[in-house]
């Protein structure tokens, strides 16, 4: 019988911060600018420029260490990881190494195989390097240090995964508290979230753990899942073979779903790791702590438990909205100003959902105003707006955002409430269709569908067809 | 002319401010000094004489205004090359940085420049501040104006001869390791290395970050005081700089040291310190003593450990804090490379110098993974213990007395080929360092061939008012010292 092999998974994830400047200097950490706009003597290693740590990035480690059930190191330390590369303008990037600021944490995942605790090693602080762009055309590289220096914290899992499932599941409970916590935007693709897996097989039921690659340049969770699949089975038939797995960082190549060796242990760098003798511990108080503690959001699985409890939605309902922090508030405040919260989640699960697809965005992403979406709700309600008219001006208000009352009259989708111009479109109708008016008098009531048919059509849809039926049996 | 080299910082700035001399007239008997003495001395790197006419006019035109008000307001000073001056070349006397052309002020420039001080130029140095005779220079040797077949001693080499040859009145140091005291001690002036977080770091080139400390080089004990007052404060741009708040070095004159308690250290006295060098601290303490200090012999014991773990922890810093310097950004990139790496190591190999690539080679190894503990953790753990002895010291102690250097100025070239005997010959400063205490060195006597000999009176942390008060009043009962180059005029 074939051996049974087990895959044995660690992460060490990359979450860049999203604090206004970057973390050893005031230059701001936007993403996307035009090249070293965003520099100044630190963050471009000038002689004699010195770091000196913002105190914002100590405290999204913290909400986010705490969010994580870590300790929190009361007294922590920057170190100095020396290596040469031109995308690093010091030559060493600054880090944590010996005294991380958490440690000993756990996040709990839910796949479909049930739930499962993932242990964290640790997190630490520490600073990004610039970006490196090859120009071909010209012959030569160009650096550009936007990014150096934006703040990035490290997590460093256990080995504790077994499937891509589960690291999906970790990946995206992580980014999940990241964007409740605000601390991170948590792309995969912008590279706000960046994820090296650590993989290694074993025979089932061995205790001890196989040799282990690391692979890099995982830009999707699509490209992790076919990148652990595709590393499995590499070092699956190598101990098939008789060979050995041999322990190296390998890169993935995503266009060509596989992966190639970038360098072996043999070759692994000696960073000569040191304290940074520029900057002081970071001594962490209780009360710090304390006042971390108390600002922790509601997370997700709280959050859902409420929204059944509190707006009366049904547990789907509720566990989907509070995926996203931002779907979930501007369902509160949106259901908090119309009154009407499951009519607010249809609209949410419904078309929210549909067009965020259709475009390939993130929830994290909504930006319109809580009280377009309830007016919009209350117009319905008042039956100012059928529902295809309303389906159209919420497109709008994802779109652009737009008022919808107005939005409504401009380009005139209201119905029209007046009971003069329905009981002129009745009359004119059963003027012009006498038969059928004799037919139903007659005791053919199922003409009376055909007869509001040709009213609404007069009426170019703009009215509500309950009045018109009412109106007609009336008249007739 | 020569009267206005005569006085003293504060007497330059206080008739400057009467107006009974111009700026400009001090500005000028500056470079006139210059160009007499330089083509002996060579203490500049650079003299800035057509950014001085501009900046002499803004100056004289500040002091009109009342928006210098500083006591020093109006005074020439040069600049060590170690320390950034926005759009003025900061070489560390390395070819490396040859053309490096800072985009920004280092704090004690800034510092210096709204006090309505006059930057004349930059100093010669060792290279990266990385020796202990300023022969390490890429671009020249700088002599001993007492003498110039000797060295003025390193790294602040240039600073402190410019102010010995009367070229300017005061100067900017950098010591980590003795740079400030042992040129001050070799070229007769006064240096003052402050407490580590005294002075901000801000824009100077870093050798070794947990040991590198900018202070103020003059010709009396009362001018580094009003220097250091000028440059010495919190700065949020240095993560290393301290709230505590600056002690007005503007203090009451005293006419004894009634209540002063001084110890000597017996091991900074001990064998290979020139007899004569012995003997002029012993007249020193003498002299305190007989006007009212309490003076004792003392023991410390961490002595032999001080150069080992000096040399380690500085090295291995350097190694990492040079590491910028690899032709990408700045500085001096090799001509003719195929790749990446081949780059970096030529452009390194060329630009660096041979005691730079000795100490960035001795600080990589202290580093590296399976040595790291054996030396530099060690190295650290010996730093607390020679910090915690010294503090005990100062519970008995206002003041430590010590020279700044086992003998008087060696002559020019014989340093160099002995590195190791160089580096035991910083024995009397780096503990200093080590510790992150203030220390003053001031002359004190001369040996037979007429070279100066210096004291250093090291105080507990913070402590700069302390140890000024006392070396003033020493200064005072000591009597004018002789001028470098008072005869020849």
């Amino acid at each position: 019988m074939a051996k049974q092999y087990e895959t044995v998974i660690g992460l060490e994830v990359h979450v860049e911060l999203s604090t206004k400047t970057k973390i050893f200097c005031g230059c701001a950490a936007t993403f996307g600018e035009e090249p070293n706009t965003h520099t100044c003597p630190v963050c471009t290693g000038m002689p004699g420029a010195l770091p000196v740590l913002n105190k914002k990035v100590v405290e999204y480690a913290m909400k986010l260490g705490i969010a994580a059930n870590c300790q929190i190191n009361r007294y922590s330390r920057f170190d100095r990881k020396n290596y040469f590369y031109p995308d690093n303008p010091q030559n060493y990037q600054i880090s944590q190494l010996y005294l991380p600021i958490c440690h000993d944490g756990w996040l709990d995942i839910e796949t479909a195989s049930g739930n499962k605790k993932i242990r964290i090693h640790e997190m630490h602080m520490e600073e990004d390097a610039g970006k490196l762009i090859h120009d071909e055309w010209e012959d030569c590289s160009l650096v550009d240090y936007n990014r150096s220096g934006v703040p990035l914290i490290e997590i460093v899992s256990e080995p504790d995964m077994r499937t891509a499932e589960e690291v999906i599941a970790y990946l995206e409970k992580l980014k999940m508290i990241c964007q409740y916590l605000g601390v991170s935007d948590c792309k995969l693709q912008e590279g706000s979230m960046r994820a090296d897996v650590n993989l290694s097989v074993r025979e089932v039921g061995s205790e001890t753990m196989g040799t282990r690659t690391e692979m890099k340049n995982l830009n999707s969770f699509k490209a992790i899942t076919h990148a652990i699949e595709g590393e499995r089975a590499r070092q699956i038939e190598l101990l098939e073979e008789g060979r050995q797995v041999i322990q190296e960082t390998r890169r993935w190549d995503d266009n060509k779903e596989s992966s190639y060796s970038m360098r072996s242990k043999e070759d692994a760098k000696d960073y000569r790791y040191f304290p940074d003798p520029d900057l002081m511990p970071v001594v962490i108080s209780e009360g710090w702590i304390e006042d971390i503690k108390k600002q922790q959001p509601e997370f997700a699985p709280e959050k859902a438990k409420r929204f059944q409890q509190e707006y009366g939605l049904p547990q789907y309902d509720a566990s989907i909205l509070t995926q996203s922090r931002r779907m979930a508030d501007i369902f509160e405040e949106t259901a908090g100003l119309c009154g009407q919260p499951k009519k607010v989640s249809n609209w949410m699960m419904g078309e929210t959902m549909r067009i965020l697809k259709e475009k390939g965005m993130d929830p994290e992403e909504l930006s319109f105003t809580p009280s377009h979406l309830a007016d919009l709700i209350l117009a319905l309600e008042r039956k100012e707006i059928n529902q295809q008219g309303a389906k159209q001006v919420f497109e709008q208000i994802m779109e652009n955002d737009v008022e919808p009352i107005s939005y409504m009259k401009e380009k005139g989708l209201m119905m029209v409430s007046d009971d003069g111009a329905i009981s002129r479109a009745v009359e004119e109708v059963m003027a012009e269709n006498p038969e059928t008016v004799e037919d139903y008098r007659g005791g053919k009531e199922k003409v009376l569908g055909f007869l509001v048919g040709q009213v609404m059509k007069k009426m170019k849809g703009k009215a509500d067809p309950g009045k018109v039926n009412a109106l007609l049996r009336e008249k007739l | 002319m020569e009267e206005i080299l005569h006085m003293s910082a504060l007497e330059l700035g206080k008739s400057i401010r009467e107006g009974k001399i111009s700026v400009s007239e001090a500005a000028e008997s500056c470079l006139e000094q210059i160009r007499r003495k330089e083509p002996d001395i060579s203490a500049f790197l650079f003299v800035d004489e057509d950014g001085l006419k501009q900046r002499v006019k803004e100056v004289e035109e500040g002091i009109r205004q009342g928006r210098y008000t500083s006591p020093l307001a109006g005074v020439p000073v040069a600049v060590k090359d170690n320390i950034c001056t926005r759009g003025m070349k900061t070489t560390c006397a390395s070819r490396m940085l040859e053309n490096f052309v800072p985009q920004y002020d280092a704090e004690a420039v800034k510092r210096l420049e709204e006090a309505g001080m006059i930057i004349v130029g930059k100093t010669n140095m060792d290279e990266f501040a990385m020796g202990s005779t300023s022969e390490t220079s890429y671009f020249q040797t700088t002599k001993n104006p007492w003498n110039t077949k000797h060295v003025p001693g390193g790294s602040s080499g240039g600073s402190c001869a410019a102010v010995s040859a009367g070229e300017v009145w005061m100067a900017l140091g950098s010591d980590t390791g003795g740079s400030i005291r042992q040129p001050a001690s070799y070229c007769g002036v006064t240096g003052l290395k402050p407490t580590y977080g005294r002075v901000s770091r801000y824009g100077l080139i870093a050798y070794a970050s947990s040991l590198d400390q900018i202070g103020p080089i003059g010709g009396n004990v009362k001018d580094c005081a009003a220097f250091y007052d000028v440059i010495a404060g919190k700065d949020e741009k240095d993560a290393s700089s301290s709230p505590v708040p600056v002690e007005t070095a503007v203090w009451k004159e005293k006419e004894d040291l009634t209540g002063v308690r001084i110890g000597i250290p017996r091991e900074y006295l001990g064998e290979g310190t020139d007899p004569q060098v012995k003997q002029a601290i012993e007249k020193a303490a003498a002299l305190m003593e007989e006007h009212g200090a309490f003076v004792e012999w003392f023991s410390l014991k961490m002595t032999e450990y001080v150069i080992p773990a000096y040399y380690i922890i500085a090295c291995a810093e350097a190694s990492s804090n040079l590491e910028r310097f690899d032709g990408v950004k700045y500085g001096y990139r090799s001509a003719d490379v195929q790749e990446l790496h081949e780059m970096y190591k030529k452009s390194r190999q060329e630009g660096f110098g041979e005691e730079v690539k000795r100490r960035i080679l001795l600080g990589s190894f202290v580093l590296s993974s399976g040595y790291y503990d054996a030396y530099y953790l060690k190295a650290l753990k010996t730093k607390a213990l020679i910090k915690h002895e010294l503090d005990m010291a100062f519970q008995k102690y206002d003041c430590i007395l010590a020279p700044a250097s086992p003998s008087a100025a060696p002559e020019l070239g014989t340093s160099l080929k002995d590195p190791l005997k160089m580096y035991l010959s910083d024995i009397d400063t780096v503990a200093v360092n080590l510790a992150g205490l203030p220390a003053i060195c001031l002359p004190c006597g001369m040996d037979s061939q007429g070279l100066p000999i210096g004291m250093q009176l090291i105080g507990d942390c913070f402590q700069e008012k302390k140890i000024l008060e006392t070396a003033a009043v020493y200064e005072k009962l000591r009597g004018s010292f002789p001028v470098s180059w008072k005869e020849e005029m």
